[in-house]
């Protein structure tokens, strides 16, 4: 490894550069940090940023809250990912786009329940139907584009399906857009009771809930993939599909159950995002999909584990490190850089841990 | 023999997560020289080509010309003059022959956008010069890879013109050293025959310093000034063909006895 | 439960299974266009006066889908079965067509009995209409039965045909759809070159071709095309066959050929039409600039906008006096020069970390670093340089030494001025194609560690190619500032990246003419992320088209419309393996002596391509 960061070339120079700025960045934001949070009119503070606030507690417990419950949210869709590079080693572009079918679905359905009164009169069990509907539906979005698109492609070139998945996902936007309408729609309101800031802590109930259902899916994934026959017959066609199937693991079916499963945990995000924003438009997968990518990627692409741990580690620095890193570096507007953090991220482990901070978890030939 | 050797390596230790590939193995080559280097499977014989050629991580020394090949890039190594083939052939399988040969002598040519943008004198001068010393290579073979098959895409050559167009790929880059990984595997006694009298011709003709790994020792007699045994790794013998066969140690090597006796 | 069902599967018949799988696919595909509001939206564009209108070719066309699979021969794990008899044939493929038609029929009847306009905004008393031609639910149910069963027949007995007649039915068809939609195209031409009167019976007053004009553009190219086959072959045949000097005048005449239309085709067309062909070589621009970095050196790059953002952006800069921080006022030849050296420190800068990722994480990388530079171009931060989301507006043309300006009020200036860097962008990579580079390219995307150990360094090489594509894009950018005369962030949204990939995918990736093609069709016909095409009714739904057509291309065609062929050596390695073997060029062993195997295979290959 050590001998991977000696610069040889010039576009190693380049590199080392600028790893070294990167971290540089970083530390002097952080140290920045800690000096207006120590006192705005330190000297070190003032000198970066003159305009410096400073952070309250209630704020910067605000900021973790919201960063673990999104962070939990990108955790579930980076498990889809995640699975299906192990087994198939390609990045399923268009998992995002499930996750907004999810979205959308729990829209409709919640909508529905609303007109009805259901949702007002007994909310636990509307909620629960509309994870279990969405769930339903997204695990036959994943199936079908498995069946349709990447089954045919099992042998191509490794870029050919990450092609196609690209065109999926374009397509899965769009058929939003032409059969449900271009403009962004609402979930019904959540109860008063959930959205109040609860005493402890004062957190809003909606993040808690989040984290909850998120760590519950988590949960129910661990066991399936670790304690049932068919979370055995994942792992070994993950780790060589040839010797799995003479093994006598159907590796067909086995692969469409680890679609099945990708979507599931999909759909349940898609709630999660629902309750957590309570609006949903046709690109709602895009940025979400991509920063569950990086959390895939942060966490080891592969390592189930390490996504979910990913997911919060995105979380936590897009909606900290703006306020964190750059506000005290005198940027302005931070907020809106928000998305730019999560691909910085996403760049600054490629550059600096390729296989992620949990270690990746490949069958053999995708070793690279 | 005297002066310094062409390669030298000292101590080359490889190790792939705890297993030792290689173990402080010293192996020098002189100027000239043709080596085999022969020792039963997962003996490391392929792994000391990669650690050579800079595709594995290495430590100990391997200088080249008295200055060190370790730490440079796989490419790097070449333009030092190192050029090697693989044993399971890894040809351009959709560029011709003749591409195949003129995109090895990549690191021997300068030519860059400028040149190829406004067709500049020198630019043609260069292409002809390396289609030229392409035909050249190929017609080292005999007729068999020039003619017509040099417009063919490589994919549809015979095994054995394949094994023959990876040497003359290698041959391209203008090598000092040349290492050959089972050149005369799969073919037929015919064809290896007449390789094995290639590899004689390639250090007469073409000054070639050769290095080859190869399991019939048919042509191990043949070419072979001296001969390496790898076991586990380490070295277990280094002398003429004669010499090495009747080694007690490699005997056991081969025949599988020493796990028991040791 | 599932296995007695499964075994009542099972007892059925093969081929008719096949038959309502493949229907039952129609009749869903029929729904689904229907309740896009494709149908109509599309109606009012009229194909042929009076009886068909595109919306209704897009429903017809399902059935006619659905009966024509039907006919070919189905494939069993990679064997051909037998082909059914004439009398399954038919029965089969009317079924077929009868299930797709009975899906509009089923619709027909939802429509009218419930309300689903929440969520589904298409689900209107409008369709309704459009699927009852106007006539009450029960006729429109009956219609759409007897429609599908018809067309699926029509499909499906295509088949029985020889392949000439087909080849000459596919032609009248396609005839009158492409008289159709290239409408304004040759109405702007012929009044052009005042030869309104050639064309005038063709079209109906309001759109749309005549079913005269049909019917005598249906006979010509009928007969022509019966006439011609197998001509074009022969002529093509004849100039491969041709010795190398004669086989370049061959070339260079043909390409003269094209650019003096390319020349003289502005002046004889209107704004619109110009603007059109403006837009058109723009995206030819930007996807040979692609084809650099995706066909030739085989990088996926996502974030190809980014380059062509930041030419755009530095164009911007240095040549608007409204440019918020610096206004150096640049002329915007003199501005170029500087954005080449930008945009090959931005390549550079792009290019460094990501080259030695995987292909696959390269991809993603790169699309966030087009969607970063986006977002920095949109921020309060860099806003006193770029203006943020009020971008940079009021940006002069481009002055051509003192004599005339270029910008987006004449259209057809700005076409010459696309077209002049399309011809660069085209020796470009025809030269680089053809050289030292190209070849390491080549080698590049056939077998990095391997390329890297023949002493290419495979670093520098890979980054070449982004630097490239990075200029072109950055011509791109700066004739777009100059078309436009303004620049937002939300003209480089990743959605551009992808279309131009599409492009370059759909033409062929790596063959020059394959991207040129690519875009004239796509860009030209549906039009690019937010200019119109010659279709300015699917607009809307062009996007979907895009990802559909990048979804099918992949799975049927991956090496593109006119595909190179290194390429689709590439991508169909055992086919071509195959084919060789079957023309005797494959190379055995069996011979050891090869002189007297030589000369029978010498003639063989060199006839051939």
């Amino acid at each position: 490894m050590a001998n991977n960061w000696a610069p040889k070339t010039k576009v190693d120079w380049f590199l080392t550069v600028l790893r070294v700025l990167a971290l540089g960045v970083v530390t002097v934001g952080l140290l920045a940090f800690i000096a207006q949070q120590i006192s705005v009119d330190n000297p070190f503070a003032r000198l970066i940023n003159p305009d410096a606030t400073g952070l309250t507690v209630a704020q910067f417990r605000g900021l973790v809250i919201s960063g673990l419950s999104q962070g939990a949210m990108y955790g579930l869709i980076a498990l889809g990912y995640s699975m299906v590079y192990g087994v198939l080693g390609f990045i399923n572009f268009a998992h995002g786009e499930v996750f907004m079918v999810g979205a959308m679905t729990g829209m409709i359905t919640s909508n529905k329940l609303d007109d009805a009164g259901l949702w007002e009169s007994n909310f636990i069990g509307s909620l629960l139907f509309i994870v279990v509907v969405s769930m339903l539906v997204c695990t036959l979005t994943a199936v079908i584009m498995e069946r349709v698109a990447y089954r045919p492609l099992r042998k191509a070139p490794r870029l050919i399906p990450l092609i196609t998945s690209i065109g999926i996902s374009f397509f899965i936007q769009n058929t939003s857009v032409v059969l449900l309408g271009p403009t962004s729609k609402a979930y019904p309101d959540m109860p008063d009771w959930l959205t109040a800031k609860r005493t402890f802590l004062e957190i809003e109930g909606t993040k808690i809930l989040v984290i909850c259902v998120a760590a519950l899916a988590m949960l129910g994934l661990w066991l399936l993939v670790e304690r049932t026959k068919t979370g055995k017959a994942m792992r070994a066609v993950a780790e060589d599909q040839e010797i799995a199937g003479l093994m006598g693991v159907n590796v067909n079916r086995t692969i469409v159950k680890v679609f099945a499963v990708g979507g599931a945990m999909a759909g349940v995000a898609g709630i999660l995002w629902g309750v957590l924003f309570r609006s949903v438009i046709h690109y709602t997968g895009f940025l979400p999909g991509i920063k569950a990518f990086s959390s895939a990627v942060v966490g080891g692409i592969g390592n189930l584990g390490g996504s979910m741990a990913g997911g919060l580690f995105i979380g936590l620095a897009e909606s900290t490190g703006p306020l964190l890193i750059l506000e005290p570096l005198g940027v302005s507007g931070v907020s809106q850089l928000r998305d730019a953090v999560a691909f910085a991220m996403l760049i600054g482990v490629l550059l600096l841990k390729p296989s992620g901070l949990f270690g990746e978890r490949l069958s053999a030939e995708d070793r690279a | 023999m005297n002066g310094n050797p062409l390669l030298d390596i000292r101590g080359l230790t490889v190790e792939f997560g705890g297993l030792r590939a290689l173990d402080g193995v010293d192996i020098q080559v002189h100027e000239g020289q043709i080596v085999s280097v022969i020792g039963p499977n997962g003996a490391g014989k392929t792994t000391l080509f990669n650690a050579i050629t800079a595709s594995v991580e290495a430590t100990g020394e391997i200088l080249f010309e008295g200055r060190t090949l370790l730490g440079l890039d796989a490419n790097q190594v070449t333009s030092r003059g190192v050029a090697r083939t693989f044993q399971n052939v890894r040809l351009f399988a959709n560029m011709t022959v003749l591409e195949n040969v003129m995109v090895s002598q990549h690191c021997r040519t300068k030519q860059g956008t400028f040149g190829a943008l406004f067709y500049t004198k020198a630019f043609r001068r260069e292409e002809a010069e390396i289609r030229a010393r392409a035909e050249e290579i190929l017609g080292f073979f005999g007729t068999r890879l020039i003619g017509f098959r040099l417009d063919q895409p490589a994919a549809v050559l015979s095994y054995a013109n394949r094994r023959r167009l990876e040497i003359a790929r290698a041959m391209a880059t203008q090598p000092k050293l040349l290492l050959l990984d089972e050149p005369v595997a799969g073919m037929n006694p015919v064809e290896s025959a007449e390789l094995t009298g290639l590899i004689g011709r390639l250090r007469e003709e073409w000054g070639f310093t050769i290095v080859v790994i190869e399991h019939d020792m048919e042509v191990v007699r043949e070419v072979s000034d001296r001969v390496i045994v790898l076991d586990h790794g380490t070295m277990i013998a280094d002398g003429d063909y004669h010499e090495v066969s009747s080694d007690p140690r490699v005997i056991e090597a081969y025949l599988g006895q020493g796990a028991t006796t040791k | 439960m599932t296995t007695t069902a499964g075994l009542l599967i099972r007892r059925v018949p093969a081929a008719w299974r096949r038959v309502v799988r493949i229907g039952a696919l129609g009749a869903l595909g029929q729904v689904f266009i229907s309740l896009s509001g494709m149908p109509v939206r599309l109606d009012v564009r009229e194909i042929v006066v009076p009886i068909l209108s595109l919306g209704y070719l897009v429903v017809l066309a399902a059935p006619l889908v659905v009966g024509v699979l039907l006919g070919r021969r189905p494939e069993h794990s990679g064997f051909l079965a037998n082909p059914p008899s004439n009398r399954d044939l038919v029965i089969g493929a009317t079924t077929g067509g009868l299930m797709a038609g009975g899906g509009l029929s089923i619709l027909a009847l939802l429509l009218a009995g419930f309300d689903l306009r929440d969520p589904l905004i298409n689900w209107s008393p409008q369709l309704l209409e459009f699927l009852s031609f106007g006539r009450g639910t029960g006729a429109g149910f009956i219609v759409w039965l007897v429609i599908g069963a018809g067309l699926g027949m029509v499909g499906g007995t295509l088949r029985l045909a020889t392949s000439r007649t087909q080849k000459v039915i596919m032609t009248m068809a396609l005839t009158v759809v492409a008289a159709a939609i290239l409408e304004s195209l040759v109405v702007d031409l012929v009044e052009g070159v005042k030869l309104e009167a050639l064309v005038e019976w063709m079209y109906a007053p309001r759109g749309g071709v005549t079913l005269l004009g049909a019917a005598v553009l249906a006979i010509v190219s009928g007969v022509l095309s019966f006439v011609g086959q197998g001509r074009i072959k022969t002529v093509q045949a004849r100039v491969q066959a041709m010795e190398g000097p004669k086989r370049t005048r061959v070339n260079l005449t043909l390409i003269a050929g094209v650019g003096v239309v390319m020349i003289l085709l502005p002046l004889l067309v209107g704004k619109l039409t110009n603007e059109l062909l403006a837009n058109v070589g723009l995206f030819v621009l930007l996807a040979l600039g692609l084809n650099v970095v995706v066909g030739l050196a085989g990088i996926l790059d996502l974030g190809y906008v980014a380059f062509f953002a930041v030419g755009s952006y530095s164009t911007a800069v240095l040549t608007a006096a409204t440019s918020p921080r610096i206004a150096p006022e640049l002329p915007w030849f003199v501005a170029l020069i500087l954005v080449i050296f930008i945009a090959i420190l931005v390549g550079l800068f792009i290019g460094a970390p990501v080259i030695r990722m995987r292909g696959d994480y390269l991809a993603i990388v790169t699309l966030g670093f087009g969607e970063i530079i986006r977002l920095l171009f949109l921020s309060d931060w860099l806003s006193g340089w770029f203006g943020g989301s009020q971008g940079i507006t009021a940006i002069d043309g481009v002055d051509v030494f003192g004599l005339l300006t270029v910008d987006g009020t004449n259209p057809r200036r700005v076409f010459y001025l696309v077209l002049f860097f399309c011809a660069i962008a085209i020796y470009i990579s025809w030269r680089l194609e053809r050289s030292r580079l190209g070849r390491a390219w080549m080698a590049v995307r056939e077998d990095e560690p391997v390329a890297e150990a023949m002493g290419i360094n495979t670093v520098n090489v890979k980054l070449m190619a982004f630097v490239v594509g990075a200029v072109l894009g950055s011509f791109g950018g700066a004739i777009f500032v100059a078309k436009v005369g303004s620049v937002f962030p939300t003209s480089f949204l990743i959605l551009v990246s992808i279309i131009i990939l599409v492009v370059v995918i759909f033409g062929g990736m790596g063959n020059i003419f394959g991207v040129i093609a690519g875009a004239v069709v796509l860009i030209g016909v549906l039009g690019g992320p937010k200019q119109p095409g010659l279709l300015v009714e699917f607009s809307e739904f062009k996007l979907l088209i895009y990802g559909a057509l990048l979804v099918w291309m992949m799975l049927a065609r991956p090496e593109g419309l006119i595909p190179s062929a290194r390429r689709s050596r590439e991508l169909h390695q055992e086919e071509f393996l195959q084919d060789a073997w079957l023309r005797g060029e494959i190379d055995t062993d069996e011979s050891n002596d090869p002189q007297t195997a030589g000369p029978t295979q010498t003639t063989d290959s060199d006839g051939g391509p």
